[in-house]
């Protein structure tokens, strides 16, 4: 809805409590797949604001709109199907409400599973803050049989609840009213809460007796005692560390014996539940076969589910060939190219410095961050809609048995598959893998992806030394990348990570029609967020490589870069690599493609492959270019990465590390294959 | 009508089992509850190969869980005889 039809009601409405209130805080909450993220869409277009949660690797989405000259501030909560601290998002959702207290807190449900969305319902309102509930997907119900009528809930509930069809942009213009009838009626609210299993009632009692006193300002008793049967861990070690050695000992003890009071507690809210939908949903579900059962059987089966996904990752792959590339391409020459020499002539006469600085530095950097976004936006699309219409879960159920193996969630390997495209997106796209561990992993690993750059460094390379076997050998090191993944991934999942097995339980959503808006919009979002962030970056490490390469004297083979090559020698030299050979390495930091170019100038023979081919295989024996190929491979992958993956982990430590990580692996690997080689003698 | 107690993990597609026991720690029941998994609920087998992670059906929700998830679920699948 726009904001003007809000304003236009705004003269209608006229309510006799209103208060003066300049801005007020609705925190939306809902299960994943139930439109959330539609309806926040809906509510604040492009007033949004992506960021992360603080300190977190999570997205945060803010946004505003205005109504009755009230300024909303919408919250974006992290979808979750439950409040107990299983995950980080789960945290986060629930502290914010508790923490910072928003006015309103808005439920979206999807009417068409009406039973397990309201679980999340029952959770909240046992915390403060007022619930409005969005009834959506009532279109969806409709089409199962089903029939709700939301008064008879929303007076079973004692709270309002809004039918919707986000998607058709129904009913969220009356959202809008309930949340601001309700952020005026304070002390009105008295919803139904659901209550625990009789058999657990003591206990709680109990509970709430051993821990009064003891709860900090803003938790409410009530919703500790129940979280600490719970089970729940953030909210134990809290308590813990509050209560006296004897009052800890006698509610551990208790703890210990109800240790699944869990499965009271939820069969507690599921019987409130029924109660809540026997008379709200006149007619059930009728069983008949839906659309998404006849697309899983296919979708899923373990043969056909693989033949459908590679189908479409080859869909995915053609597109960014015959439009990316191409794209790419015109960018480079008429904006990037062409900016150059604009610069150049129409600073002529300036002094050199400066021409570089201006046509090599930074047109060079801009020019790199402007050629990636054809590629990012095709990625960024098919990775979106595949999202909104549901199949990335089948695609996780589909790879999850390999992805497994690494510790990683099924959802990372769509990612990552990506990553043979560009390693940005697949950084990126780790945003849709649940659990930060899980997220974690996939970005550390994602750069161990062979990207298209990468692959065309070893396509102009691996002829000159291995001639006819050149393909073997690409194909080889497409292999090692991948083992080294594999390795890489178990090991910082045993070691680094805590090698926590990762449960794999996931909802399947239900297929439905993509929504075009939602979908620009997440494009948009992460294409601001890829400019904004990584952006500025990628100019700055661009501007200083170019600056070590003509400083001080103008030339690269006297810069302070090739100073730096020469510092390196010794560790190129267990590989058999002489200097040149690591400058090319450390500018490949900018753009995998410059190895190319700066073994040419180094080299002094052009761009020219042939010329090149000659010098090169004049100074590298086979063993040393192998472990070249397979350092460059493995090696630190572009800046544009390496800014994402910053972006993403919001943490430079993470960064540090990964960057630290892939230099280790990329040389241990280059020096064990040329010693290797020594060895037994080949290639020498 | 007997009941007998087995892993969700064995019944076949098309098959129906009540839940009496979820054989995991805090954590993993907890998720499971979340997701509709409760004592006395009842759940349809979707898709089940014999290896590999398996679809279940629970309270409208089509649900994807490893192997090793499903053996710690165990029901009570009705029979007659």
């Amino acid at each position: 809805m726009d904001n003007d039809q809000i304003q236009d009601s705004k003269s209608k409405i006229q309510s006799p409590k209103s208060k003066i209130r300049n801005q007020i805080t609705v925190a939306l909450a809902g299960q994943p797949n139930v439109g959330k993220s539609t309806v926040f869409n809906l509510l604040t277009g492009l007033s949004q604001h992506v960021g992360n949660w603080p300190g977190k690797t999570i997205e945060q989405k803010t946004g505003t709109y205005n109504y009755n000259g009230t300024k909303v501030r919408i919250v974006d909560l992290p979808g979750t199907y439950s409040l107990t601290a299983n995950s980080l998002e789960e945290r986060i959702a629930r502290d914010y409400i508790i923490k910072e207290r928003p006015d309103v807190v808005v439920a979206i449900v999807d009417a068409a599973a009406l039973e397990r969305n309201l679980y999340l319902v029952a959770e909240l309102l046992s915390l403060p803050a007022p619930v409005v509930l969005g009834l959506n997907m009532m279109d969806v119900a409709e089409q199962q049989g089903m029939h709700i009528e939301p008064h008879v809930l929303e007076a079973a509930l004692g709270l309002p609840v809004v039918p919707m069809v986000a998607t058709k942009n129904q009913g969220v213009r009356e959202l809008v009213e309930a949340v601001d009838r309700v952020s005026q009626c304070e002390g009105t609210y008295a919803p139904s809460r659901p209550e625990i299993r009789e058999d657990h009632r003591m206990v709680l009692a109990e509970l709430q007796r051993l821990i009064a006193g003891a709860v900090p300002a803003p938790y409410p008793e009530d919703w500790v005692a129940l979280k600490l049967l719970e089970g729940d861990e953030e909210i134990t070690s809290m308590i813990k560390e509050r209560l006296d050695e004897a009052c800890w000992q006698e509610m551990h003890a208790i703890l210990m014996q109800h240790e699944d009071a869990i499965l009271a507690v939820a069969g507690g809210r599921y019987e409130w539940i029924g109660r809540m939908i026997r008379a709200a949903v006149a007619r059930p579900r009728v069983g008949q076969i839906t659309l998404t059962e006849r697309l899983d059987r296919w979708a899923t089966h373990p043969f056909w589910g693989l033949l459908i996904l590679l189908g479409m990752l080859g869909l995915i792959f053609w597109l960014t060939y015959t439009i990316g590339a191409p794209l790419q391409e015109l960018l480079d020459t008429y904006l990037v190219q062409a900016g150059a020499e604009w610069v150049r002539s129409a600073l002529n006469g300036a002094p050199a410095w400066l021409v570089g600085f201006l046509a090599d530095g930074v047109i060079g950097g801009a020019g790199m961050v402007i050629t990636f976004l054809p590629i990012l936006v095709i990625f960024f699309t098919a990775l979106g809609l595949l999202e909104d219409v549901g199949y990335m879960a089948r695609a996780a159920y589909v790879m999850d048995r390999f992805m497994h193996l690494m510790g990683l969630h099924g959802k990372s390997f769509l990612p990552l598959f990506l990553g043979f495209g560009c390693n940005v997106p697949a950084v990126m796209g780790a945003r849709v893998v649940e659990g930060e561990r899980a997220r974690l992993l996939t970005i550390l690993v994602a750069p161990l992806v062979p990207c298209t750059a990468r692959m065309a460094v070893v396509a102009v390379l691996a002829p000159v030394f291995f001639g006819p076997y050149a393909a073997l050998v690409a194909g080889g090191l497409v292999g090692l990348s991948l083992v080294m993944l594999a390795i890489i991934g178990i090991a910082l999942h045993e070691l680094v990570l805590g090698g926590e097995h990762v449960a794999f339980i996931m909802e399947l959503p239900l297929y439905h029609l993509p929504n075009a808006r939602t979908i620009c919009l997440s494009v948009w979002q992460r294409l601001v967020a890829f400019l904004k962030k990584a952006g500025s970056i990628i100019l700055v490490v661009s501007v200083v490589v170019w600056a070590l390469s003509v400083l001080p004297g103008g030339e690269i083979e006297s810069s302070y870069l090739a100073a730096i090559g020469r510092l390196l020698g010794p560790l190129g030299a267990l590989m058999g690599l002489g200097w040149q050979m690591m400058v090319a390495l450390l500018t490949s930091f900018v753009a995998k493609e410059n190895t190319i170019a700066t073994l040419g100038v180094l080299y002094s023979t052009g761009e020219e492959g042939a010329r090149l081919a000659e010098a090169l295989s004049g100074v590298l024996t086979p063993a040393a270019a192998l472990a070249f190929l397979a350092v460059q491979m493995l090696f630190i992958p572009c800046v544009a990465t390496v800014a994402t993956v910053r972006q993403e982990t919001a943490s430079w430590r993470w960064t540090a590390f990964s960057v630290a990580l892939l230099l280790v692996v990329s040389f241990a690997v280059g020096i064990a294959i040329y010693q290797g080689a020594m060895l037994v003698g080949w290639g020498v | 009508m007997n009941e007998e107690r087995i892993p969700l993990s064995v019944l076949a597609p098309g098959e129906v089992g009540v839940v009496r026991q979820l054989a995991g720690g805090r954590g993993f029941m907890s998720r499971l509850a979340a997701l509709g998994f409760t004592l006395g609920v009842e759940v349809t087998m979707v898709q089940n190969f014999g290896r590999g992670p398996l679809i279940v059906l629970v309270r409208d929700t089509r649900v994807a869980l490893g192997r090793g998830e499903a053996a710690k679920v165990l029901v009570g699948r009705t029979t007659n005889g």
